[in-house]
Parts: C-alpha cells; sequence; structure tokens
C-alpha cells in the first residue's frame, strides 16, 4: 500500500463485494431452486429462500433422475464423471512424464521429430476434429465405452510441455552423481526425477481433474445409452423444449455437478493456481 | 537449452515415448488427415456414393450466406465475451491487489466458477433468464423489458455472453492479479511520490506493464470463446434463435452431426484448424517476445 486513502479502500471492497455477489447469485438461484417442489418454480416469481424439499429433489434425481426428461440415475452419471476425472489426469500425467523424460535425458534419433508431433496436438483440439475423431473411434469399437471417453483426451502437449520445462531447471549434478553411482536412467527416473516433480504433479492433477470432470462436447458425441452418460451431458438431456423442464431436479443435478470440481478448486487453491499460471506459460 | 548430461540406450527412450505417440498418432493424426481428406469429397443425399470432388466444398461453404452469417456472429460473439470478460476482472484484480483485509476470501469467492463447466453455466443463467419462469425475466418485466431469448437473437446472444464471460472471469482475474503482483512497487511509490494520484498511477504506469498480460488473455479469451463455448450455446440456445447464435464451432457439430453433410462439415473443420493454427503462432510469438520483456 503506497498510501492510505480511506475513501478508495471503501471502493475497492464495495466493487469486490458487488463482484461475488453477482458471481455467486446464479448459484445460490440454483441452490434454492433444487430445495423447492416444480410449483414453486413455475409459480413467478419463485420464492428467493431454500424450501423443504431438499432430500427428496436430490434423491429423486440421484436414484431415478428426472421424470420427464432422461430418466436416467444421477449417481450413475456421477460414477461416470468421476471415471474421466480421474482417469484423464492420471493417464496425462503418466504418458507426459515418460516422454518428457525420454526427450529430456535422452540423445536419439527422431528425437526432434517425436518432440514435433507432440508440440503439434496444441493446434488440434477435439473441436476441429469431431467427426473423423468420432470414426476412429467408432471403427475401434469403442463407442459408449470408458477407454473411448478417456483415450483421446489424454495426449497432450502441454502436460509434456510442462515435465520437460521443469526437468531442464533440474541441476545435471543430480544425474552425474547417479551415473556415477552406477544408477541407470529408470533407476534414476524413479529415485530422483518423481520425487522431484511432485509439485508439477500436483498442480497438474487440479487443472486436468477439473478439465476431465467438465468434458461436454467428446462424450456427447460417444454415449448413446443412458448408463454412459456423464453429468454434464445428464443435465442438458433433462432439458425438455417448451416450459415442461423439471428445472428443480435439472438444477439439483447441476449442483451436483459442480460441488466436486469447486471443491477441488477451493480445497486445492495453491495447487490450482500454480497449475493454471505455469501450463499456459 | 539441452542436458549436458544424457543417458544411453538404444531402445529406451523409444519405449517411453511410445504411449504418447501412438496416442497422438491414432487420435490427433490420423482423424486430422481424414479431415482433409473428406473434405475433398462429396456425399450423395442417401450416404451410398462419395465422389472427389477438389475444393468444391470449400467453394460453396465461402459461397454458403449461412456460413458467412456464422463468421460474423463468431466474431461478434468472440470479441464480446473477450473484451468484457477483460475489463470486468481487469477492475476486480485492481481492486483484489489493493485490499489486504479478506484478500484470501475475496480470491477464493471470485475463483470457483473456473470449476463450472460451461455447459452447466449456460443451463444456470438459461435459468434465470428463462422465458416465463426466469427469476431475471420477471424483474426485466417489472422494469418494463420483454425479454424472451427464444424468439429474439440479440437477447440470446446477451445471453450466451453473459454465460461465457461468468465462466471465464475467474481465469482472467487470477491472471491479472498475478501480473499486478509482479509490479514492483518502488514504481508505484516514486510515481506517488511525484504527485500521481490513484487514476493516474493506474493508466500511466500500471496499465502499461500489464499490456502483455492483457493481450495473452485476449488471445486465450477468444480461443475460449471459439471452441470451449461449445457447452454454452448446445445447452441453452442450440445456436437459434434462427442461427442467431451459432458459431463456427457448433455449425461443424450440427452440419456433421445432426445433418450428416460429410464434406461441408470437414472443410469447415479445415478451416477451423487453420484458425486455431494462426491463434497459437500468434500466442508464441508473443511469448517469445514477453521473454525479453
Amino acid at each position: 500500500m503506497v498510501e492510505n486513502r480511506p475513501v478508495l479502500n471503501f471502493v475497492a471492497h464495495a466493487v469486490l463485494i458487488l463482484g461475488a455477489v453477482v458471481i455467486a447469485f446464479p448459484l445460490y438461484v440454483a441452490f434454492v431452486a433444487s430445495t423447492l417442489p416444480y410449483e414453486d418454480i413455475v409459480a413467478v416469481p419463485m420464492p428467493l429462500l431454500p424450501g423443504d424439499r431438499l432430500l427428496e429433489n436430490y434423491g429423486q434425481v440421484l436414484l431415478h433422475g428426472s421424470t420427464k426428461g432422461s430418466g436416467a440415475a444421477v449417481w450413475r452419471m456421477l460414477f461416470n464423471s468421476m471415471v474421466m476425472a480421474l482417469a484423464i489426469p492420471l493417464g496425462k500425467i503418466a504418458i507426459s512424464i515418460i516422454s518428457a523424460f525420454a526427450i529430456v535425458y535422452f540423445r536419439f534419433p527422431l528425437r526432434n521429430f517425436f518432440f514435433w508431433m507432440i508440440f503439434v496436438t496444441l493446434m488440434l483440439p477435439v473441436e476441429v476434429r469431431i467427426i473423423p475423431t468420432f470414426q476412429v473411434i467408432a471403427d475401434l469399437g469403442m463407442l459408449n465405452t470408458y477407454a473411448g471417453l478417456t483415450l483421446p483426451l489424454i495426449a497432450s502437449a502441454t502436460a509434456t510441455f510442462l515435465f520437460r520445462q521443469f526437468f531442464m531447471t533440474v541441476p545435471d549434478e543430480l544425474a552425474e552423481a547417479a551415473r556415477i553411482d552406477g544408477a541407470g536412467p529408470m533407476r534414476f527416473f524413479w529415485d530422483v526425477v518423481l520425487p522431484l516433480s511432485k509439485t508439477t504433479m500436483a498442480a497438474l492433477f487440479v487443472i486436468q481433474f477439473i478439465y476431465g470432470w467438465n468434458q461436454y462436447l467428446w462424450p456427447l458425441l460417444i454415449t448413446s445409452e443412458e448408463t454412459m452418460y456423464t453429468t454434464v451431458i445428464g443435465i442438458s438431456r433433462m432439458i425438455v423444449l417448451g416450459e415442461v423442464t423439471e428445472w428443480h431436479l435439472v438444477m439439483a443435478t447441476a449442483m451436483l455437478a459442480m460441488i466436486p470440481p469447486a471443491l477441488v478448486v477451493v480445497l486445492m487453491q495453491k495447487w490450482f493456481v500454480k497449475g493454471l499460471v505455469e501450463t499456459e506459460k | 537449452m539441452e542436458k549436458r548430461v544424457v543417458f544411453r540406450s538404444a531402445w529406451l527412450p523409444y519405449l517411453l515415448v511410445a504411449p504418447q505417440i501412438a496416442i497422438t498418432v491414432v487420435f490427433f493424426f490420423w482423424p486430422a488427415v481424414q479431415a482433409f481428406w473428406y473434405s475433398f469429397l462429396l456425399q450423395d443425399a442417401f450416404g451410398l456414393k462419395t465422389q472427389f470432388v477438389g475444393l468444391q466444398n470449400f467453394v460453396t461453404l465461402f459461397h454458403d450466406p449461412h456460413y458467412l452469417q456464422s463468421f460474423k456472429i463468431t466474431a461478434v460473439f468472440s470479441l464480446l465475451v473477450a473484451g468484457s470478460g477483460i475489463a470486468i476482472s481487469l477492475v476486480l484484480a485492481a481492486m483484489a491487489d489493493r485490499v489486504i483485509r479478506g484478500a484470501l476470501a475475496y480470491k477464493t469467492l471470485l475463483i470457483w466458477p473456473y470449476a463450472v463447466a460451461p455447459a452447466i453455466a449456460g443451463v444456470l443463467w438459461a435459468f434465470m433468464f428463462a422465458p416465463s419462469i426466469g427469476i431475471v425475466t420477471y424483474a426485466l418485466k417489472k422494469m418494463g423489458v420483454d425479454w424472451n431469448w427464444a424468439v429474439n437473437g440479440d437477447q440470446a446472444m446477451l445471453l450466451v455472453v453473459i454465460a461465457a464471460v461468468w465462466n471465464q472471469i475467474s481465469y482472467n482475474f487470477l491472471f491479472f492479479l498475478a501480473g499486478l503482483q509482479s509490479i514492483p512497487k518502488s514504481l508505484i511509490e516514486a510515481a506517488a511520490i511525484d504527485g500521481a494520484g490513484p487514476a493516474r498511477r493506474f493508466w500511466s504506469i500500471v496499465f502499461p506493464l500489464l499490456s502483455p498480460t492483457t493481450f495473452f488473455l485476449l488471445v486465450i479469451n477468444i480461443v475460449f470463446a471459439f471452441f470451449a463455448t461449445f457447452g454454452v450455446i448446445d445447452a441453452t440456445t442450440q445456436g437459434g434463435p434462427a442461427g442467431a447464435t451459432q458459431i463456427l464451432v457448433y455449425k461443424v457439430f450440427y452440419d456433421g452431426v445432426k445433418a450428416g453433410d460429410l464434406g461441408g462439415s470437414s472443410a469447415q473443420s479445415v478451416v477451423l484448424m487453420f484458425i486455431v493454427i494462426t491463434l497459437t503462432v500468434i500466442q508464441f510469438r508473443f511469448i517469445e517476445r514477453r521473454v525479453q520483456y
């Protein structure tokens, strides 16, 4: 603080509080709607205080889904989302850390070629190759499978870059000492590189957990069976055109879909900020 | 940058890169090559015969008024999302940089929307703005505004912009806050001693020093608006009404998956790939400059 200006401090707090309230408002409305009976929501204006249907609404969606839209049980969707949110970061970290290790700690023919191949994937997000990627998955018989949901999303240049960048900062003396002591490359990897990379892995895990949990276009394309829906897909399937959408159930599902990633962001804030700022460098 | 100390093995490095290369080839290169190939093919109405038509699909595409309209919509949408998102988060970050008491609480309250999937962000705002039952719709009606995004294209656009900006604010906020905190306090103090007030200090010192961050966020937000907002649109307006919110990505999906136009959709994919490549190159050239700065 350069100087003390009470008026400006007051304005700063006021703006931040206003911002936080406006940002939180949709969440509050969603929570209130998820505790009301349907009749209260369609009675304009809907009440702005929570009702008494919390347990009924959440129980209904968890076990039976909605009654007018998709009737798939949400507990199953939460499970599918969790599979994606865990398999994608773990798979990404595993394949990226070993390929970055190879690229940094070895000299071999085609090394630059491989590096370039991984780099180019930055430019091919799933959105621009929708139809052909779908066909590859269909040809491989991976529609409606967990492999189809996760495998195409675990290759990523960002994670490989992040590990490569980190390995570059590891002092050469460590590798030298390991070699003098007679340790092979894999021994060095397990005993030195892996323990040193913990922070980077944690940061990457948080970001990729959210990425995996929030996937939309990909599961939308390759899941047609209700048992394979992720929570986010399930929500959009519950919305039916016209005025019959059961908003109380949609909002209960939306709350369930938001809680796990929001908890990860809030509880692991330090890793989250680190991961966010570093993966974009 | 190269390592001085390396290991030697004739086969181990290949084994280590193999999983990533395999996935990259199967799920990235193969589909990308196919997208290029399909973009030169024309399928008959029943999907029985395909013939090679060269650049015909691209010619048709750029003569299609709907496609050109979709380009325009995407440009308006991404500029609105990037512009308002950056402006709002800059204000919030500048205020958060100023306060000492409660800084962590404010930060937590402002970053959680990052955890919300774009599709859910769309659903939350669509519910509040729902044509007859929405709580905001009700408030607007009290103020004499007739709100119905299901028929009014501009209102539908406004809805998806609000949902997208809300979703992206936390990201911008964190980067601006990091940028603000890295500005040396001595610069600000020197200006204060010279008699510059807070507003003058912000525009003459802080804002120019933040310009690398702002430019970086501009590119990231445009990429976000181009691609990641697919969920926002699919869960709310589905490109409607009458194509008013049909951005390029949504059109690729709609034409390819729902309308079954393989060639046309692939040609659109190829155009999108060029856009992504251009944006990525801009971003990387900029990052090189930022290192010097």
